[in-house]
């Protein structure tokens, strides 16, 4: 059962709790591949989404989650910027729970603000993302589909390759899929790669071959731009021929392997097109799995009050 | 004023005697003394008076976070006789102006002595000199940048010359900013876990290694402040092997904490430079065992709550020290046997009175009065809603220590006596 008022992140839930959460959300796929998109669950709750970033899939895919639960919704997008000029994160948190909001999902640039809002609210504050810290749904998303896949989580091996030292969708899937006996290989340029990771649990390999030898799953993690003009690699067209994933890579991963990526995907860098296209591409069902393991988020941490 | 029955650190011994004080000077150390009113301090011990060589009190200009009243009783309170305060103020201590306010304001606060440091260059913006002459006039001891490394190698080298015609050293806070590049803490397991960015030793390392250079490619003394690697220890243990004129400091987090404790996102731990891993904290402990660390600073850093009730990234660096840096040194160093009780005390005053050239450090006859009488045996635990500096900013809060600060004496004048609960 999940007990923690807030979701900030998957280093803070137990293998239990991420199993019950993955179980929910299995459920939640069924009824949505059947196509029921009005649940009562969340009727007659709050939930804000507050997001300081730029984000397309994941704030809608919560808004989706929380209206096919009943919800009502609202939906702030504060620029970047208003982070260091405009109101404090504590006292808009102190305003959006003076609304009476059962739920806050905030997106934020800087790691440690979900647990910073989270200690100022009595709503339940889900975590979409801070800076470089966690992305848990992003993870439990991503664990619902390999777990559909597969059947299990336990014993897979999963190879994460791209930019693991900026992701919090790496973290968080590092920490999860350790919890739920998984394996976990990484590689990336040594710029790219954050200190100490081996010592959470990954498996921290000198190529690619060595990262996808015996995989069950191959992730790729976006490449960004900015990172080029950061010094941290040359180019992406570079970067695509030392350290992204083509088919030729593929050949050392399992043949039942699959391919998947959080998305947004620079086509060609990170994964080759024909593999981002092709039949081991799970790219699409991540996207199903994360409106349904959002909505298992939200039903878990409203049913605590009912509970009460 | 006599005071009688306490056990006195005397150079490198501890000894029972009494102190005869008149006209706040140390007249007579002896036994049995006797002439004008007695101050009792049996089972307490006498310290010469503690001197933090690197505090910021924040005025002029922010006294939101402390001002030179609320900081001078943080200061007596915590056992120091003097502190020197930080140029980066609004405005900066850059001249002789504001070196004067900062006088007018001790004589008029009255508690501890408040020694002035000057910026190196103008308005701490590392272009042109500040009037460096001038604030010597004006009564400052010694030239820093702190906050800010003076990022111009060429400027740094001509100020320490420059300097050095006024009897001033340069204390260098040690910090390559395009390597730190935003970071916030140390990098290292604890940024990766906590997806904080993180700054390499050699951020540090680097300018520490160039003002070593500096000295001894000139041949003039320098001071490093806040050590906090273990790497910056081994290049300041290795100038001096070899005769470079460098001296250097570290600050109670630094020997007490790993930033392990940032992984709660407590902003209270955030500070610049930035908490380490366990084996810089045990090459601190060694370097101050061996004498590569010469003194214990608090780089006593107070903010309002408004500055730390933010974000890990926005929230501003630094720790209120002065309230809890002889406790947390007399438990982690003298009781954790790292220390005697006398080397402890010439961290704390006579090594910064002799860096600086200021007169105390010493219990001697003639020297004046400036003495801090502590319990060694009290056990307390922090707690900053007890603090009377404006900065409640501690990682200690709820720390357990050992050591009190009973009197605190300026010139053979109390000017702080702990009000029994």
């Amino acid at each position: 059962m999940l007990k923690q008022k807030d979701v900030t992140g998957l280093l803070d839930l137990s293998a239990e709790e991420i199993d019950e959460i993955l179980t929910v959300g299995a459920e939640m796929k069924q009824l949505l591949r059947k196509g029921v998109k009005s649940l009562p669950d969340l009727k007659g709750k709050a939930v804000t989404t507050l997001f300081y970033e730029n984000s397309t899939r994941t704030r809608s895919s919560f808004e989706l989650a929380a209206k096919f639960m009943s919800a009502n919704v609202v939906n702030i997008v504060a620029a970047s910027s208003s982070v260091q000029k405009g109101e404090t994160l504590v006292d808009t948190g102190k305003t959006l729970d003076a609304m009476r909001n059962d739920v806050i999902v905030i997106r934020h640039p800087m790691g440690g603000a979900p647990k910073l809002l989270a200690k100022t609210v009595k709503a339940h504050v889900i975590n979409a993302g801070d800076g470089m810290n966690e992305h848990p749904s992003q993870a439990l998303l991503d664990m619902l589909t390999m777990r559909e896949t597969f059947g299990q989580i336990k014993g897979l091996k999963v190879a994460i390759l791209g930019d693991i030292r900026h992701s919090r969708v790496a973290k968080s899937n590092l920490f999860g899929l350790r919890k739920l006996g998984a394996e976990v290989t990484m590689y990336a340029p040594k710029t790219l790669m954050p200190t100490g990771i081996d010592k959470m649990g990954a498996k921290v390999c000198k190529s690619r071959e060595e990262a996808v030898e015996g995989a069950d799953v191959v992730m790729g993690l976006r490449i960004q731009l900015e990172r080029q003009h950061g010094g941290l690699f040359p180019s992406l067209g570079e970067y695509a021929k030392f350290y992204g994933v083509n088919e030729e890579v593929m050949k050392y991963a399992k043949k039942t392997a699959i391919v998947m990526h959080p998305g947004p995907v620079n086509r060609g860098v990170e994964l080759t097109c024909s593999l981002i296209d092709g039949d081991k591409s799970k790219i699409e069902d991540q996207v199903f799995s994360g409106v349904a393991v959002r909505m298992a988020l939200l039903k878990l941490l409203t049913m605590q009050e009912a509970e009460r | 004023m006599i005071l009688k029955n306490a056990q006195v650190v005397l150079g490198d011994e501890v000894k029972k005697a009494d102190l005869k004080i008149e006209n706040g000077v140390i007249a007579e150390i002896g036994t049995n003394l006797k002439g004008g009113e007695a101050l009792d301090l049996t089972g307490l011990t006498v310290l010469p008076g503690l001197i933090d060589m690197h505090v910021h009190l924040r005025e002029p200009g922010f006294e939101k976070k402390e001002n030179i009243e609320s900081g001078a009783r943080a200061a007596v309170k915590g056992g120091f006789t003097q502190v020197c305060c930080m140029p980066n103020t609004s405005p900066v201590i850059d001249n002789k102006v504001v070196v004067t306010y900062i006088k007018a304001r001790e004589k008029e606060v009255n508690l501890c002595k408040i020694n002035p440091i000057g910026a190196i260059t103008k308005g701490q913006e590392g272009q042109e000199l500040a009037a460096i002459g001038g604030m010597k006039g004006a009564g400052v001891v010694a030239l820093s940048e702190d906050g800010k490394t003076v990022p111009d190698t060429k400027i740094m080298s001509l100020a320490m010359q420059y300097a050095s015609d006024f009897n001033l050293k340069c204390l260098c806070h040690c910090e390559d900013k395009g390597l730190v590049d935003g970071g916030v803490v140390n990098e290292g397991y604890s940024s990766t876990l906590t997806g904080l960015k993180g700054s390499i030793r050699a951020a540090e390392d680097i300018i520490i290694a160039r003002e070593i250079c500096l000295a001894e490619s000139l041949n003039l003394p320098v001071h490093i402040c806040h050590v906090s690697t273990y790497s910056g220890v081994q290049l300041i243990r290795e100038a001096k092997e070899r005769g470079v004129q460098v001296t250097a400091e570290t600050c109670p987090h630094y020997f007490t904490l790993t930033d392990e404790v940032i992984r709660t996102f407590d902003t209270n731990t955030k500070v610049n430079p930035p908490l380490r891993e366990e084996k810089d904290r045990l090459a601190i402990v060694a370097g101050l065992k061996d004498g590569t660390l010469d003194c214990i600073v608090t780089d006593h850093a107070p903010h309002h709550a408004d500055d730390k009730n933010v974000e890990y990234n926005l929230a501003a660096f630094g720790i209120s020290g002065l309230e809890t840096s002889f406790a947390l040194s007399y438990t982690g160093l003298v009781k954790g046997g790292v220390l005697t009780l006398p080397q402890l005390a010439y961290k704390m005053s006579t090594a910064p009175a002799e860096i600086l050239d200021l007169k105390g450090g010493k219990i001697e006859a003639g020297a004046p009065a400036d003495l801090t009488i502590v319990d060694l045996n009290e056990e307390w635990t922090i707690d900053p809603n007890e603090f009377v500096s404006k900065g409640k900013n501690t990682p200690f809060a709820g720390t357990k220590v050992t050591g009190r600060v009973k009197y605190t004496v300026v010139d053979g004048e109390i000017k702080y006596e702990e009000k029994r609960k």
